[in-house]
């Protein structure tokens, strides 16, 4: 393979150099990542790459520091006081923690969906068409267009194209969650951040979901926290195991499942962690 | 990687996995006693003991039937990762392996009593070193498949070469045998697959070996073993007619 | 004693302590109700009597003679919305920065703790602090002072059900809007209010439920006018304060203007009420 990239993880971090291969570039990578909530070391040193159009899943327990880690992806902590990240994280090797870099196109670039579906309270054709606003000035024809192909992206088109202009509030969980990854993907971003995006829906719900998330791995380097391992071994190329806020093991999706290298990540998926 | 493996937060997982390790086990002790008596009653010309060979295979059967069940059960309740899927999946295969040499040996006793039906031939006292040979391969497999010794299974798979290598000799024996007195033939045929027989069960123990091995490593055994086993080009040439 | 007869005992003790506790409580109800009932029964039997539809066309009479009580209910909803004019855009930016820019921050506590102390001043005190502000400043009363009194009882309601409801408003929701790149001021006007809006309005009309009763605050500042006026620099009846004047007069008819102007408070305060939990209750049934 001639675009083959050594993942940025540490040798010891990364179990076996042979499989653990990235089939892509990275697209996005933490370097000697820290990050502090009010004095708590939470991230340890991180240093994790994301493939380019490839899914990586971040595992771990309660705590461990994962959707930490996403939520500097697009600086979505610094809404709150007293939280710092030290250490870079390139998005196409710039550094996006730089106060330069601005956080409109960062988060133009980064899109994220979290754990419960939160529709904005407007129409199901606002809901998108809000973001795609912000970023561009079209016309109405041209505007519509974009909320269906967002819609169709996020797999709602045909269960919505009749109800444009309800609320998006009427929609059940899932199709709600679908919702937020369209407008997510109305921006067309080049990384999208899911945290923990089923953990609110039943197994039907889940598995559409699922199904979406591989289609859009066409199109987007995708990055998914999860608390449900099968999800992991599922759905992901690469998985990271985190605990304790630090990186422990990162590796191919179905060797880390089958064969993890470490005793820690071996005990965390097995279910022995005391 | 053979640390003693610490309990799951849920107990009940523990306990199934070790159901399934003593329900291969317990085939395991059932295969080799069934080999041991089916060459026991070759040796003492024994048709009554054949027969209750042949009728005991049943019992390793339904236990494979009941791994199984156990198997389809855990990887729906558990959905086992890592290590933990390693030893259902070894379980399964070995179950399956173990079920296949209990036919085997129930298939030497059926031929024990077609034997013993014609008048004895010399050949015969060559099975039982055959058949000591494969019992202590599975009987080390299976101990290593206890002990969950990656390295002992790794010995007995390179074993096999030396069963191969002794049926190799008697596959010639027989057939010198055969060719010195063609009433022999009928007699030196059943003696040849009941011989076959046991070689497949050292190769069934080999195959418990590696599935031991990747139970413990997480990969294969490489394949670096040359077959022992050289009779499929093994010709011989009748005494040549003058 | 065996294990069987323990249980039993305790058991039996549980229930007599949970009858006992239920007895009470719905007691304390019943005392409480008795009385809203009793009121409310006297406002509207007495009122019913006294109403006719003089009392909105006619001006408040001079004693002994009929009349109606149009001059009270004209100044009561001008200095009422007045009030409310001037309470809710200050209410609502308070209340917003408190929720959405301070958080849990000392500061923050400090202005909901003096929010708190003006919610639960009363409200003479507040007429008296308009009183010494305006009135004494400027020297004589107005409908102005009146409305400024009535916005500092409006004032802290509006701060408080902004801040509550903007702090319902899902966290998530607040970063699903900022993670689209869309910047805070526009998150919190274009999303997050519109989350809140129900329960901002029902805070609202709470607090408009509420002033429509005072009549303290108006006493020493507004006062009264027994003549139909719009100017807000001049005095201006009110309802309350007519109601407090006439009941306590020995007319006959002044004492049934009263008894009218409390039952079209009454069922002005009730309907409020009324629409608020119909407000909240529709966006709390949309939003399950």
């Amino acid at each position: 393979m001639t675009n083959a990239y050594v993942p940025l993880a540490a040798p010891s971090v990364v179990a076996n150099p042979k499989t653990d291969i990235l089939a892509t570039p990275p697209k996005m990578s933490a370097r000697n990542l820290d990050f502090y909530y009010d004095g708590f070391h939470a991230l340890k040193g991180i240093n994790l790459d994301i493939a380019e159009r490839q899914i990586t899943a971040l595992i771990g327990p309660s705590g461990c520091g994962k959707s930490t880690l996403l939520r500097i992806f697009n600086r979505i902590y610094a809404i709150y006081p007293k939280l710092t990240a030290q250490g870079e994280v390139l998005l196409d090797g710039e550094n996006i923690l730089d106060p330069k870099y601005s956080l409109n196109r960062l988060r133009g670039r980064v899109g994220m969906v979290f754990q419960k579906p939160v529709p904005f309270p407007m129409s199901i054709y606002e809901n998108i068409a809000y973001a795609i606003r912000h970023y561009e000035k079209l016309s109405k024809a041209d505007l519509d267009v974009r909320v269906e192909q967002a819609l169709v992206q996020g797999a709602l088109w045909n269960e919505v194209k009749d109800k444009l202009k309800q609320s998006a509030l009427g929609l059940s969980g899932g199709q709600q969650q679908r919702l937020c990854i369209a407008r997510a993907v109305a921006l067309k971003p080049d990384v999208l951040l899911l945290d923990e995006p089923t953990s609110a829906l039943d197994p039907i719900a889940t598995g559409k979901i699922e199904q979406l998330v591989a289609e859009l791995k066409e199109h987007y380097t995708i990055a998914i926290v999860t608390h449900n391992m099968q999800q992991a071994a599922r759905c992901s190329d690469y998985t990271a195991f985190m605990y304790l806020g630090e990186l422990i093991e990162f590796g191919a999706t179905d060797r880390l499942f089958t064969k993890p290298a470490k005793q820690q990540t071996e005990d965390y998926i097995t279910g022995r962690f005391g | 990687m053979n640390a003693p493996v610490s309990e799951h937060i849920v107990k009940s997982y523990d306990a199934e996995l070790q159901r399934l390790t003593q329900e291969i086990q317990r085939m395991g002790d059932l295969a080799l006693a069934e080999l041991e008596a089916s060459i026991d009653a070759v040796v003492k010309r024994d048709s009554e003991a054949a027969e209750i060979v042949v009728g005991s295979d049943g019992a390793i059967d339904a236990l494979e039937l009941e791994v199984s069940h156990d198997v389809v059960q855990l990887l729906v309740a558990r959905a086992p990762m890592a290590r933990d899927l390693r030893e259902v999946m070894a379980a399964l295969r070995i179950a399956s392996d173990i079920e296949r040499i209990g036919d085997y040996a129930a298939n030497v006793a059926k031929r024990a009593i077609s034997l013993n039906q014609l008048a004895p031939v010399k050949p015969v006292h060559a099975l039982p070193r055959l058949a000591e040979l494969a019992g202590e391969l599975l009987r080390d497999v299976l101990d290593a498949y206890r002990d969950r010794d990656a390295d002992a299974a790794l010995l007995a798979w390179a074993r096999d070469e030396e069963l191969d290598e002794l049926y190799t000799s008697l596959f010639r024996e027989l057939l010198t045998y055969m060719m010195e007195d063609p009433r022999n033939i009928t007699a030196s045929t059943h003696l040849l697959f009941m011989a076959k027989n046991i070689e497949r069960i050292g190769d069934h123990a080999t195959n418990i070996a590696e599935n031991v091995y990747y139970l413990v490593h997480g990969s294969r055994i490489g394949q670096i073993r040359r077959k022992g086993d050289a009779t499929a080009s093994t010709v011989l040439h009748g005494p040549a007619a003058d | 004693m065996s294990a069987g007869t323990v249980a039993d005992h305790l058991y039996r003790r549980r229930r007599l302590a949970n009858q006992l506790a239920l007895t009470l409580a719905t007691a304390a109800t019943l005392f409480g109700v008795f009385w809203l009932i009793w009121i409310l029964w006297t406002a509207l039997s007495f009122g019913i009597g006294a109403m006719k539809w003089d009392l909105f066309t006619q001006m408040t009479p001079p004693p002994g003679s009929d009349g109606g009580l149009l001059n009270a209910f004209a100044g009561s909803l001008i200095m009422c919305l007045g009030a409310i004019l001037i309470g809710t855009p200050i209410g609502i930016a308070a209340g917003t920065y408190l929720a959405e820019f301070t958080g849990r921050s000392r500061l923050g506590e400090t202005i909901r703790f003096f929010n708190d102390i003006l919610l639960s001043a009363p409200s003479i005190v507040l007429g008296l602090f308009i009183y010494e502000l305006v009135v004494h400043q400027v020297g004589h009363f107005s409908a102005i002072a009146g409305a400024l009194a009535l916005a500092l009882i409006v004032l802290p309601v509006v701060v408080r059900t902004t801040d509550e409801m903007l702090k319902l408003v899902p966290g998530q929701m607040r970063e699903a809007a900022l993670s689209l790149g869309v910047p805070q001021w526009k998150v919190t006007m274009q999303v997050l209010f519109r989350s809140a809006l129900p329960g901002i309005v029902t805070g609202v009309l709470l607090a408009l439920a509420r002033i429509s009763g005072e009549t303290a605050p108006l006493l020493f500042t507004a006062l009264n006018n027994q003549y139909w006026t719009t100017d807000l620099n001049a005095p201006m009846a009110s309802i309350p304060v007519v109601i407090f004047q006439y009941a306590m007069s020995p007319y006959e008819s002044w004492q049934q203007l009263a008894w009218a102007g409390a039952f079209v408070v009454t069922i002005f305060v009730l309907l409020l009420s009324l629409v608020s939990r119909a407000i909240l209750l529709r966006n709390k049934v949309r939003n399950d």
